[in-house]
């Protein structure tokens, strides 16, 4: 296996029950590759990524991350998570602690920083997703687009090897979208390595590598961001951009 | 406090109706009783002249004068600030209170002299009994908590098999299970640590119900968060899942102290000197029962007053950081 490679997944399917939600999913992700996943609601994006932090458990098939082959037997799951960054939609920030303190936690007690280093750590991402101003506040004293800011700057902390994205706008009112995207595009042109699911289309023409559409856990259609929206080849993701495109 | 949902300036002790049909209501409870014999009565004598001998104008002028200083009352206590109003309500019941126990004529001497002994042992005894199977009741309630939350079907039988035991038996039965049950199967206990197990035992099970619930309250999202980063499973509960679930957990919990402090009463019945076993025996000698079960109820009485204030703080605490 190449050395660049940050995450393969190799044959992957996964079961709810009786239901497939992943079918054969083959994908590799580069270091400093962009990718966007879209498709559909309930094709299975959000399964996909959390199985490659293992939030989520696969069945088949073979994940590897960052050299770390994902397993039921695994005892080094942390060991994984700590180079995968994750942001959700619901932001899920710790509300019991200050915006400081959220973007310290991990430092501190994953990787045994001391206070002050894990708070020099802290300031330099909230500088990065540019909101230090707001450090010492609360979550709930945050509007959404700062607060999924801070949950960026949450996981930067970490210096993750990749970052995954599920849905990071989708819960946010419109005006905020914005600056939401422009830290995540700022992210990526400074080379970070991302999965993106999301249906910004702005954003996936001007930032990514490869785009991936899914339709019930299935990998449909996978291409440059150019090819992908002015000649998709499926019929099924002809009708997903004519409905996501035509407002 | 409720949301009105409708803004009302009028105060309701304000309104005519109202003052006339508390007053008519008043009367009439009073007439149906006749109050002439009493000291009512007796504070009337200018106005009534022998209370024994002046009839139905007597009955009628107590139960009246009684109608118009409890409508008065009420009505000039309807002008106070509410913090004030609260507090007149308060006194004014707690005087009636003390004028019903007036009622048994008892003696304070007998009272003063036992108090000391009362508070030192009595009072104290079920404080420390309290407080000590409070600590290991919350213990048992986080281990309980997890394990009914988990997947492990051993973790889980046998949880959910204590608390359902043990909210199934009557607490005094636990207690004498526990005191006579244990020697039979070569465990000599005492009977303080006897009683300490049982009442850990027992409100543990109904704690664990209450941290399993405040757990749950909290938003899957916060462990996903908390996985994520790569926290364990042990730095996720304390740090993350229990911080956010303690100001769930703690108002339920504060009600069970309050009312652990008063069922340590039972333990009583394996002859731990607390105050319900004092109660009982130092007024025997003297046949000065009342006596003895009044001062010991409102030693109860205080404490968990006590208790409730500090929960209220502590309750306050948690609502601050609340505030957006
Ligand atoms: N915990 C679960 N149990 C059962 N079914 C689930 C669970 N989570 C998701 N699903 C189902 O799996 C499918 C894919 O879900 P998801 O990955 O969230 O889709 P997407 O993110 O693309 O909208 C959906 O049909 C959803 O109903
Ligand atoms: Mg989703």
């Amino acid at each position: 296996m190449s050395m660049d490679l940050i995450i393969e997944a190799k044959d992957v399917a996964k079961w709810y029950g009786a239901f497939q939600v992943l079918k054969d999913i083959n994908l590799t992700v580069r270091k400093g590759e962009r990718i966007v996943v879209c498709g559909p609601s309930g094709s299975g994006k959000s399964t996909l990524i959390r199985c490659f932090n293992r939030l989520e458990a696969h069945q088949k098939g073979e994940i590897t991350v960052n050299g770390i082959t994902l397993h039921d037997r695994m005892r080094n799951v942390a060991e994984v998570r700590k180079n995968v960054g994750m942001v959700f939609q619901h932001f899920n920030l710790f509300p019991h602690m200050t915006v400081l303190m959220n973007c310290m936690v991990g430092p501190m007690w994953i990787k045994g920083a001391s206070a002050v280093e894990a708070k020099k750590i802290a300031l330099r991402f909230l500088e990065r997703v540019r909101i230090p101003e707001q450090a010492n506040k609360y979550p709930v004293q945050l509007s959404g687009g700062q607060q999924q800011r801070v949950a960026i700057a949450r996981s930067l902390c970490m210096e993750p090897a990749v970052m995954l994205f599920d849905e990071p706008t989708s819960a946010l009112d419109p005006e905020m979208v914005s600056e939401v995207l422009d830290t995540m595009t700022s992210l990526a042109r400074d080379g970070m390595t991302m999965v993106c699911v999301t249906h910004e289309m702005g954003f996936a023409r001007a930032v990514a590598d490869r785009v991936i559409f899914m339709n019930s856990g299935q990998i449909v259609e996978e291409g440059n961001p150019e090819a992908f929206f002015t000649n998709p080849q499926h019929d099924r993701t002809k009708l997903f951009l004519s409905q996501i495109l035509k407002h | 406090m409720l949301y009105p949902d409708t803004v009302e300036a009028e105060v309701l002790v304000h309104k005519p109706w109202f003052v006339v049909t508390m007053f008519a209501v008043i009367l009439a409870i009073f007439l149906a009783f006749n109050l002439t014999g009493t000291t009512m009565g007796e504070l009337m004598r200018p106005v009534i002249g022998d209370p024994l001998q002046s009839g139905l104008y007597g009955r009628f002028a107590v139960a009246f004068v009684v109608a118009v200083i409890f409508s008065l009352n009420v009505v000039l206590i309807g002008f106070a600030p509410l913090k004030i109003q609260i507090a007149i309500v308060w006194f004014e019941l707690l005087l009636l209170f003390l004028a019903f126990f007036e009622t048994f004529h008892l003696s304070l001497p007998f009272i003063w002299e036992k108090l000391p002994f009362l508070i030192t042992q009595g009072a104290v005894t079920t404080l420390y009994v309290s407080a000590i199977s409070i600590v290991i009741a919350s213990v048992i309630a986080i281990l309980g908590a997890v394990a009914k939350l988990s997947t492990n079907g051993f973790a889980y039988a046998i949880a959910s098999f204590y608390t359902s035991f043990f909210r199934g038996l009557p607490l005094l039965m636990q207690v004498y299970l526990i005191y006579l049950g244990l020697p039979q199967l070569g465990f000599v206990i005492d009977a303080v640590p006897a009683g300490i197990l049982a009442l850990s035992l027992c409100y543990g099970a109904y704690m664990t119900e209450i941290f399993r619930s405040g757990i749950q309250s909290i938003d899957r999202g916060q462990w996903e968060a908390s996985r994520s980063i790569g926290f364990g499973f042990g730095i996720t509960m304390r740090r993350i899942i229990l911080p956010q679930a303690l100001p769930v957990i703690i108002p339920p919990t504060g009600n069970q102290f309050i009312s652990m402090l008063k069922d340590s009463s039972l333990v009583s019945v394996i002859g731990v000197w607390e105050l319900m076993f004092l109660a009982r025996t130092l007024g025997q000698k003297s046949f000065q029962h009342m006596e003895m079960l009044i001062s010991t109820a409102l030693i109860y009485w205080i404490m968990s007053i006590c208790l409730e204030l500090i929960q209220s703080r502590i309750e306050r605490h948690y609502a601050r950081s609340k505030v957006r």
